[in-house]
């Protein structure tokens, strides 16, 4: 089960992790576009937990346990059997529900209206934040220029 | 002797009543929400996500709410809320090089790639209170430069490139957890840094300046100090492969300090880590200059007998949690110890009376 | 393999359920012989119905747990770590181990504690052919007088309740029902 699925030019991995780290209020109204929901069953309904993040000693030594962060997941089975896993940041339910069910139908013939009305332009509206902000950090960055340079 | 008693239920609720209404202050002024406290006290809300260690942003805001802003109780509160999360596992470590970074700066080289990068720092401001924010919170929009797309390389693989700096070996042993078993004696680095992390900033910052002053100075610089966001990687067994499960901000200080060489180690740089939740600058700095601090066995360095080197004495004493939790309880009812200890010393009043008066009736 | 097959068979209502088998779990291992019902799982084979709850309501993450001999299948591993996230461990470093009596010996492979923390000790989950209050007769605590329970080798357990406060604790399975021994439980062969 290692292979990696790839649907519309984005890999499994790719979509479980663009909407984990996406904002509720950024994703919550894409996925409300997608109007007829398919019916499913719960392996694992959704439950709140933490995850402990790990760091290394020196940023390339030895990991070291930094601290927990919250996250909630989910699993799910479409009536043809997809299984559907959600994983996101965070505490809400419903987000990890519409994680887990967009997983479920980016496997099957439903993908590229998801990849349309929902990954495409989160992937967009979130490629747009991270930008902006390293534009204005970009803008702090110093420039340094020679005053005076002593000769003997 | 324990002896219970009861009652005060009724002061108790009385008191949980007032603290309410306390807490929501006049209700004339406008209710704080939580937003609010996320998005306007964020550094507030990040030493409670580092301290509490439980990054959650709303969860934080909450707590420092219902503490009326007292940020160790607030810490406590997601202290206790922890407690009752499921742990559904651990994170591969977080690509640190990776970081989108908000804020880079170097005190050892100016010309670094990726540059100095100043990021939205306190750093240049005059510290003169500014009364517009009184009147009016509005801002401008910060300018915009050229987005770097590129990751930022740590500066001390530049030294490393050099073989001037030592080496920090990579392994994949899986580290000691102080949230799953007690700390002992003699502990080790992860441990320490985890602790260190999760300490109190007033502490570690107090151990971090004596050091500076002198006990067990190791002549720091700050060698790279970087702020941003880095995605955080889970393997997941039904999937049997690994994927981003969200992003948390941190803030990294590398410290190269000055190395004159030691019974079993060349000259060189060698090196002190802090890695912290959130924008913690000055939080990450100190926990880099402490983490040095308590390296000098390892390093072979001699044991100066400076309280920033004594492992047991600083992460004994590291958690706000523990500390204030010990120290207030002397605060409840101590009623029959203290009972016991007056009649203690009431005895030995009159035993010291009794040996003065003979002498007296006999002069 | 059916993808749906080891993501299914976990709790149906997992706060209510792991509850009901916890406390029975407890009240077992409280009472040392008492022979009680535990449902809520439905494991892949080999694991009986009450080892398969016992797993689902006691292991987590940080609980390493050992799958002895034929227990250790492909399907009870994706199982266990779909459903609590248990890493699979040697006996020599389990938090818990599950297996046939035969399977899971000898018991000088587990952990027993340290006189620090006696609770640094493994759990063994003993799935058993049948189960019945007689055999061996156990004493102790949680026993008003003595009690009687079928057990696999009486002798391997009398030296393990000789290492009280250390030792291994147990409980024994056989479909939906369980029992328990813990370490501080005195046991006699019956006659």
């Amino acid at each position: 089960m290692t292979e990696q699925m790839k649907s519309n030019g984005i890999t499994r991995q790719e979509w479980m992790g663009l909407l984990a780290r996406a904002p509720e209020d950024a994703m919550m109204p894409l996925w409300d576009r997608v109007a007829d929901r398919p019916s499913f069953k719960w392996l694992r309904s959704p439950e709140i937990g933490g995850v402990m993040v790990r760091g290394r000693a020196g940023a390339i030594g030895a990991p070291f346990n930094l601290g927990e962060m919250t996250v909630t997941r989910c699993s799910l089975a479409l009536e043809d059997g997809t299984v559907g896993h959600g994983y996101v940041q965070g505490r809400s339910k419903p987000k990890a529900e519409a994680a887990a069910l967009i997983d479920a139908l980016m496997q099957t013939e439903a993908a590229d209206r998801l990849t349309e009305l929902v990954i495409t332009p989160l992937k967009t509206q979130m490629q747009g934040k991270r930008k902006a902000r390293a534009a204005k950090a970009a803008a702090t960055k110093v420039e340094f220029f020679t005053l005076v340079r002593g000769e003997d | 002797m324990y002896v219970a008693v009861k009652g005060g239920e009724k002061a108790i609720e009385n008191a949980h009543a007032w603290l309410a209404e306390e807490r929501r202050g006049d209700t004339d002024i406008a209710d704080l929400s939580i937003a609010q406290i996320r998005e306007q006290l964020s550094l507030a809300v990040n030493r409670v996500m580092a301290e509490g260690s439980l990054y959650d942003p709303d969860l934080a805001a909450l707590a420092i709410k219902q503490a009326r802003g007292d940020l160790i109780e607030a810490i406590f509160l997601i202290r206790a809320y922890r407690t009752t999360l499921p742990r559904f596992g651990y994170s591969n470590p977080v690509k640190t090089g990776d970081m989108a970074c908000d804020r880079r700066v170097s005190a050892t080289f100016k010309d670094a790639p990726g540059g100095q990068v100043l990021g939205p720092t306190f750093d240049y401001t005059h510290r003169l209170l500014d009364f517009k924010l009184a009147a009016d919170g509005e801002v401008a929009p910060a300018p915009e430069g050229d987005a770097r797309q590129e990751p930022t390389p740590h500066i001390t693989s530049f030294l490393k490139g050099e073989g001037v700096i030592q080496d920090e070996p990579l392994s994949e042993d899986a580290p000691g957890d102080l949230t799953r078993e007690p700390m002992e004696f003699p502990s080790n680095r992860p441990l320490r840094l985890q602790a260190l992390t999760r300490g109190d900033e007033g502490f570690v910052l107090g151990m971090a300046y004596s050091t500076q002053r002198g006990y067990a100075r190791n002549h720091a610089f700050v060698g790279e100090l970087r702020i941003g966001k880095v995605a955080v990687e889970m393997d997941i067994p039904e999937l049997g492969f690994a994927i981003e499960i969200g992003e948390v901000e941190l803030t990294e200080c590398e410290t190269v300090n000055q190395f004159q060489g030691s019974k079993t180690e060349p000259p060189q740089f060698t090196r002190g880590y802090g890695l912290v939740f959130g924008q913690s600058e000055r939080k990450a700095i100190s926990m880099a200059l402490v983490d040095r601090a308590l390296r000098w066995k390892e390093l072979g360095e001699d044991n100066l007998g400076a309280a920033a080197q004594d492992e047991e004495f600083v992460l004994s004493h590291a958690d706000n949690i523990q500390a204030t939790g010990f120290l207030e309880h002397i605060k409840l009812p101590h009623y029959v110890d203290f009972q016991s200890e007056l009649e203690l010393v009431r005895k030995l009043r009159r035993e010291a009376e009794e040996r003065i008066t003979p002498k007296e009736a006999a002069e | 393999m059916n993808a749906q097959t080891h993501f299914s068979g976990g709790f149906q209502d997992a706060p209510r359920d792991a509850a009901h088998a916890f406390r029975a779990a407890m009240t077992v291992m409280a009472r040392p012989g008492e022979i009680r019902t535990l449902v809520g799982a439905e494991p892949p084979a080999p694991l009986s119905v009450a080892a398969g709850t016992l797993l689902l309501t006691l292991c987590d993450a940080d609980t390493g747990v050992y799958l002895a001999d034929a227990a250790d299948t492909s399907d009870t591993r994706q199982w266990l770590g779909f459903h609590t996230g248990a890493p699979i461990v040697e006996a020599s470093k389990a938090d818990f181990a599950v297996g046939r009596w035969s399977d899971l010996m000898p018991l000088s492979d587990y952990r027993i504690g340290t006189s620090e923390y006696p609770d640094r000790a493994a759990t063994l989950i003993v799935e058993s052919d049948a189960l019945a209050p007689k055999g061996a007769v156990l004493s102790g605590p949680g026993i008003k007088t003595t009690t009687g329970l079928s057990l696999p080798d009486i002798a391997a357990l009398q030296g393990n309740a000789m290492l009280y406060p250390l030792g291994c604790d147990f409980f024994f399975t056989c479909g939906d029902q369980v029992a328990a021994l813990p370490r501080s439980t005195q046991i006699k062969a019956e006659g």
